[in-house]
């Protein structure tokens, strides 16, 4: 039977074919989904913000682009991934509201998505889609299967990655 | 660090006070602008896990249409207006005309935007008033989509802390029997604004760590 595997906004898990993987209502946060398909694992990390530096206390490893990516590569990788064969698809990173004249961390979003680049070119998993930005909120399923991964929002219809 | 783990019982009635008061104020303008009774619920004071915040307002995915904006000065936050989808198409009816078609175009979203600011702005006056604290909101934004991504915005800074947020939710309907409408209004406070909060309505440390 196949299980779908819910992630929460700052967290991140890993799933074994025939299993999905799903996050839900990604706004400015970005869903970082990274799959092998020769041994059909796959990860998804739902990041909320970029970096671990702006942390006041908080010691949730999930919740950053620069400590969420190497922990999920590091699990996906003690379940038995090939590290070699990761490719990875992000979504989500939108700029849903601009509160012009406050402050410049409305700008979250692409600052995510950006984090979340460079955290994977640093690990050499190469981005073979995305679908990012934009000023709407999106839900993602990752099929362990086929690596395809299913972006759903509330008014612009199913893509599928 | 701010821990909220540690409020006390005083202090979770302090934070339904506003609620209560600012949401009553609110309350009082949206019934002007309808010609209709409004009631409240009393205001609902909880710590929530992000993923509860979106459960309060019918889950993650649903659709909602929120008034959104920012606050600054002594006390800086994050303030939702938060509508589901057919109450807020109810609300434009009840605005413009019963026939009113096309509902949520982009007229009728900016209605929606000026009563939202209308009725946090008398929220967050009223909250300015009781406390002497200098409370800035933000112009409004307005969008329709899935609650998790929009409730996200609120989180920002509080994540940043934890993985919880305090969130004092006033809900309000009006008495037209069946299907009112109803909505919610979210307040969420910075980490560093409760300790502003409670001083300027002389709850102490001391009363915190008992």
């Amino acid at each position: 039977m196949t299980n779908v595997i819910k992630v929460s906004m700052a967290d991140l898990k890993v799933a074994c074919a025939p299993d999905r993987i799903m996050t839900v209502g990604l706004g400015s946060c970005v869903g970082v989904a990274i799959y092998d398909l020769s041994k059909q694992i796959a990860g998804l990390a739902h990041v909320m913000l970029p970096s671990k530096d702006l942390s006041r206390g908080d010691t949730n490893m999930a919740k950053y682009a620069d400590t969420a990516i190497p922990l999920l590569i590091e699990k996906m990788v003690s379940c038995g991934g090939n590290r070699r064969k990761f490719q990875a698809k992000l979504a989500g990173g939108a700029q849903m509201f601009s509160f012009q004249g406050s402050n410049p961390v409305m700008k979250i979003g692409e600052r995510n998505v950006e984090a979340c680049k460079l955290q994977l070119k640093r690990f050499n998993i190469p981005i073979v889609a995305e679908d990012t930005g934009g000023n709407y909120g999106r839900t993602i399923e990752l099929d362990t299967l086929t690596g395809v991964l299913m972006v759903r929002t509330a008014s612009k219809g199913i893509k599928k990655l | 660090m701010s821990t909220w783990d540690q409020l006390n019982n005083m202090q979770v009635d302090v934070l339904k006070e506003i609620g209560n008061i600012g949401a009553g104020h609110a309350a009082t303008s949206l019934a002007h602008l309808l010609q209709k009774p409004i009631q409240m619920k009393v205001p609902d004071v909880r710590l929530v896990s992000f993923d509860e915040i979106a459960e309060r307002v019918g889950g993650a995915e649903h659709v909602i249409v929120a008034t959104v904006l920012t606050i600054q000065g002594d006390v800086t936050g994050y303030m939702f207006f938060i509508l589901h989808q057919e109450k807020a198409e109810k609300l434009i009816r009840n605005l413009f005309s019963p026939e009113a078609s096309d509902l949520l175009n982009d007229l009728h979203l900016s209605a929606i935007q000026e009563v939202g600011n209308i009725l946090c702005g008398s929220y967050l006056s009223a909250l300015a008033d009781l406390t002497g604290l200098n409370i800035q909101p933000s112009v409004p934004e307005v969008a329709i989509d899935m609650a998790a991504a929009i409730l996200s915005y609120g989180l920002l800074e509080v994540g940043k802390v934890g993985n919880d947020a305090l969130v004092i939710d006033a809900c309000f309907y009006d008495q037209s029997g069946q299907d009112p409408i109803e909505g919610h209004f979210f307040l969420l406070p910075d980490p560093d604004s409760f300790s502003r909060l409670f001083q300027a309505l002389g709850v102490t440390e001391h009363d915190k760590r008992d």
